[in-house]
């Protein structure tokens, strides 16, 4: 088992190499450079020299590579080119929002996924079992920014219930903070919690298939016996691996939902980095959401390994 | 040749059930209408639409006035409904083009990485390996903050992220379709990779890729409109779903609905095909990984 998950542990490192590579390259497959984008065509031979110089483009590609994922380790991101400002001081005041986000969501979102998966899976072929399948997928289908703008109509315009807006600010109470981001976390739960009970039904009804489940049944032993200690221990490494990919899928849906609510956090700083062409802040903020992806996944196939017996003792 | 007959005669048995069980639902049937109706609003949008996309038809935003058709004015004073009709042609024609681009490079390297193991599988399962470390909209932020949106970009960006899925699946497919024996006799009688490739493994794996695009071409349409949400995709004045949703956010807490619509239409387009896709796959047996289909 060692083996297995050391091997796994640097198959993950290896990603986040090639990872930081096409990271950084991205840059280099424009025509011309960044301090050309950034002062325009029309700009005088010395400005553009003069920022050249300032950015240190001219050193060559893999010195500057080297440079960039140096400071990427001891935190040193660079400056903003858009607002001059140090990128991790912009980084540290928006990435606590966007980890409270997700945190609620996963802790709303985790549990009735899985129930509802379970249950579907124990109900599978009777028409409950169609109708969650269909309602699941579609809202899989719907975009993100549609869930939004419905929620906003119907709970900030129409009921008046919610903020439209959310106000986050440090010296709120707890519940002023969770309402005001309530409708940004039912956003991201109904595109989570799709994707995460239907792969948890697939994942139960894979176990329920297999022969020793159908040896208990014959044997007599109770329904809930079965789900419980015969499924439900060899369902979990499966389970676990959903839950982790569909945490990793809040990194793609954040990006839609800051943006719909106008929510302070990274993925907004993000996006608004690519609008102005911020390069730098682009690949700090691409690097983080990369990494914690990329980690995600490794952990979900760390502790698939670990409660898998098959695989444990494995050498 | 008794044996011939007798298995002639079951794999016709076999295709009349199988035409049985594609029977259309109800379900199945709402959603090729929904599809049929904006495909035809598409083709027909510069005949449909009242005014153009581009005109200011009147002074108020976000108003039911007479001037403008059933949907009222946006936030310029543009009619919301020409809007939409040539906001069809744009986005379900772009992730056209995107999926047409990302299905024949996807099949073509996936095969060809089945049939021909070694090197040529090695590298091109690693390279997309490399391309699915990112989460795709990631991948799409870095490469327009790279090198700046434009419409060819946002079409090939979109279709690189989704070839690497075809890639993975048509591979997968032609894997377990190389080891037929149908295959090794075109082998023995020398036929070459190209003519295995279209002749034997693309007949054999037709309806499970015929599934995929349905679920590549969803996935195309709301990526493209989100990236137009996002202000990276469609360009204003140009009219697209996304876009129109990001123009009109405002008007929302004024109580206009028109960010809704759009988001709507979107939305209506995207769950026909995938009910679509779900009944057939439903219906014909077809099997895709659920962790291909993401």
């Amino acid at each position: 088992m060692p083996l297995l998950i050391v091997r796994r542990l640097a198959l993950g490192i290896f990603t986040m190499w090639i990872v930081s590579l096409l990271v950084f390259a991205s840059t280099e497959i424009l025509p011309g450079d960044v301090a050309e984008s950034i002062l325009g065509k029309e700009a005088p031979d010395e400005q553009i020299t003069a920022m050249r110089e300032r950015l240190g483009l001219n050193d060559p590609a893999y010195l500057r590579y080297w440079n960039w994922l140096s400071g990427l380790f001891v935190g040193d991101l660079g400056v903003s080119l858009g607002s001059g400002r140090e990128i991790s001081e912009l980084i540290n005041d928006r990435i606590w929002n966007t980890v409270r986000l997700a945190a609620v969501t996963s802790i709303i979102a985790v549990p009735l996924a899985v129930t509802l998966g379970l249950v579907s899976a124990m109900r599978a072929g009777t028409v409950m079992d169609r109708s969650i399948s269909i309602g699941t997928l579609c809202m899989m289908s719907l975009p993100e920014f549609f869930v939004a703008t419905l929620l906003v109509f119907v709970f900030a315009v129409q009921l008046r219930w919610l903020p439209a807006v959310p106000n986050v600010r440090p010296d709120q109470s707890l519940w002023s903070s969770l309402t005001s981001i309530a409708l940004p976390v039912m956003t991201l739960t109904f595109g989570v919690l799709a994707h995460m009970a239907r792969m948890t039904r697939n994942a139960v009804i894979n176990v329920l298939s297999s022969a020793y489940i159908e040896m208990a049944l014959l044997k007599g032993v109770l329904n809930w016996r079965i789900i419980l200690f015969h499924a439900f221990p060899n369902a979990l490494s499966p389970i676990i691996n959903v839950i982790a990919l569909n945490l990793a899928y809040l990194v793609a849906g954040v990006v839609i939902v800051e943006t719909a609510f106008g929510y302070p956090g990274l993925a907004r700083l993000m996006v608004e980095a690519v609008g102005t062409r911020d390069i730098p802040l682009v690949q700090a903020c691409g690097m983080i959401f990369c990494a914690t992806y990329v980690l995600l996944n490794l952990f979900a196939d760390v502790l698939s390994i670990l409660s898998n017996p098959r695989l444990r003792t494995q050498k | 040749m008794i044996t011939n007959n007798a298995i002639a005669s079951q794999s016709v048995q076999n295709k009349k059930k199988k035409y049985n069980n594609l029977r259309l639902t109800p379900v199945a049937w709402m959603s090729i209408l929904i599809i049929m109706f904006w495909i035809l609003v598409a083709v027909f949008a510069p005949a449909l639409a009242p005014f153009d996309k581009a005109d200011m038809v009147s002074f108020e935003s976000f108003k039911l006035v007479e001037e403008a058709s059933f949907l009222g004015t946006d936030y310029l004073g543009r009619d919301v409904l020409s809007r939409i009709i040539y906001g069809a042609r744009m986005t379900l024609g772009m992730a056209l083009i995107a999926t047409l681009i990302s299905f024949t490079t996807g099949i073509i390297l996936g095969f060809a990485a089945a049939i021909s193991p070694g090197w040529t599988d090695q590298i091109l399962s690693r390279i997309v390996d490399a391309i699915m470390a990112f989460p795709s909209i990631m991948l799409a932020l870095i490469i327009i903050g790279g090198v700046g949106t434009s419409l060819p970009v946002v079409i090939l960006t979109v279709a690189l992220i989704d070839a690497t899925r075809v890639f993975r699946l048509s591979r997968a497919l032609a894997l377990d379709a190389s080891v037929m024996d149908y295959v090794t006799v075109a082998r023995v009688r020398g036929e070459g990779v190209n003519w295995i490739m279209f002749h034997e493994i693309l007949p054999n794996t037709i309806a499970p890729l015929a599934a995929e695009l349905g679920v590549r071409y969803t996935f195309a349409i709301l990526f493209i409109s989100s990236l137009s949400f996002l202000g990276l995709g469609v360009q204003p004045p140009g009219a697209d779903w996304g876009v129109m949703v990001k123009e009109n956010l405002q008007g929302l807490l004024y109580g206009s609905p028109a960010a809704l619509i759009p988001a709507a239409c979107i939305g209506s387009m995207s769950v026909a095909v995938n009910l679509l896709v779900d009944w057939f796959l439903h219906r014909s047996s077809t099997m895709i990984p659920e962790e291909l289909m993401g």
